[in-house]
């Protein structure tokens, strides 16, 4: 019991320390690189050689293996960013706010992706590129949103400090989360209900759901590496400051 | 390459799109590492490096 409480704690201090995180965490990014390559090399042959037309969309339901993945993205990455702002300001994680920031450009440009793909998705299935609908309106605030995050992270020069107006922030933006998700239910729009993940199974063909797996994992897994490497990035860019700081403090003096 | 039907430039673009996009994210994650690498460096072989307790096993 006391072993297992003195790991727990050694294991939380040692991501909690920057460097100790990059240390642990350097070794992961091959493996993830090359877990993503070969996902995406699947899932592209799958994609245009292995997988069939629908039988009311045909071939535009091609475009599915890149729309559902970003826009899955788009409100996963913005709930690793709600976990990391409950770290920064609850638990008070050095490595909760790195996250956080990170994570903001990720998360803007998969949903920039989603929405550019369901316009063109949009446009042979329902004859039109927009729609002021429930779920594409919502997505637009949540790219709205994660611009915000980016722009007030930039507005600081004190990094600390942005963490915590940014993390409150975060938090409030998360309402528009499960607005996202329920926008088919709650509203009559044009965009089509869940069809994937439902209490009642998925509503399409193995053939066509393996091929939209697979690109789901290659995207998750490309998602997780860019947001090792950019924490990585921003714990070396903290330790610039710091060294700017310092030398500026000794030309002073 | 298959026949991807009357609406193939919907597809393609759709692709194209978010081939340009995340190569994009990739050269800008890659190039915002290595210019902090190469800045961190810089500052490092400038200033004296303090011991630090953290990085050690």
């Amino acid at each position: 019991m006391h072993d297992e409480t003195t790991q727990r704690q050694n294991w939380w201090q040692r991501i909690a320390h920057p460097g100790q995180f990059v240390a642990w965490t350097t070794s992961l990014l091959w493996p993830l690189t090359v877990l993503t390559a070969a996902l995406f090399a699947l899932g592209l042959w799958f994609a245009f050689f292995n997988s069939p037309q629908d039988y009311q969309m045909g071939d535009t339901v091609r475009i599915m293996y890149v729309h559902v993945p970003n826009a899955w993205l788009s409100q996963f990455v913005y709930a690793v960013m709600t976990v990391s702002a409950l770290g920064t300001l609850v638990w008070r994680h050095p490595m909760a706010d790195v996250s956080m920031k990170a994570a903001a450009p990720l998360g803007a440009l998969f949903t920039a992706l989603a929405l550019f793909t369901g316009a063109l998705w949009g446009r042979p299935t329902w004859g039109t590129f927009w729609e002021w609908d429930g779920r594409m309106t919502s997505t637009l605030v949540l790219l709205l949103i994660y611009l915000g995050i980016i722009a007030l992270w930039r507005a600081f020069d004190d990094q600390l400090r942005a963490a915590r107006v940014v993390a409150v922030f975060t938090l409030v933006g998360a309402i528009n989360i499960p607005i996202i998700k329920f926008s088919v239910d709650w509203w009559s729009t044009l965009h089509q209900p869940a069809s994937v993940f439902r209490a009642d199974g998925p509503t399409m063909p193995g053939s066509i759901l393996t091929p939209l797996f697979v690109m789901f994992f290659a995207f998750t897994f490309l998602f997780l590496a860019l947001h090792l490497k950019a924490m990585h990035t921003e714990v070396k860019r903290r330790r610039v400051m710091t060294l700017e700081r310092r030398l500026a403090q000794g030309a002073q003096s | 390459m298959i026949d991807l039907g009357p609406h193939a430039v919907f597809i393609v673009w759709a692709y194209i799109g978010v081939a340009l996009g995340i190569f994009g994210l990739l050269a800008w994650t890659l190039m915002d590492a290595r210019v902090t690498a190469a800045r961190l460096a810089a500052l490092e072989a400038q200033a004296p490096r303090r011991p630090d307790r953290g990085t050690q096993a």
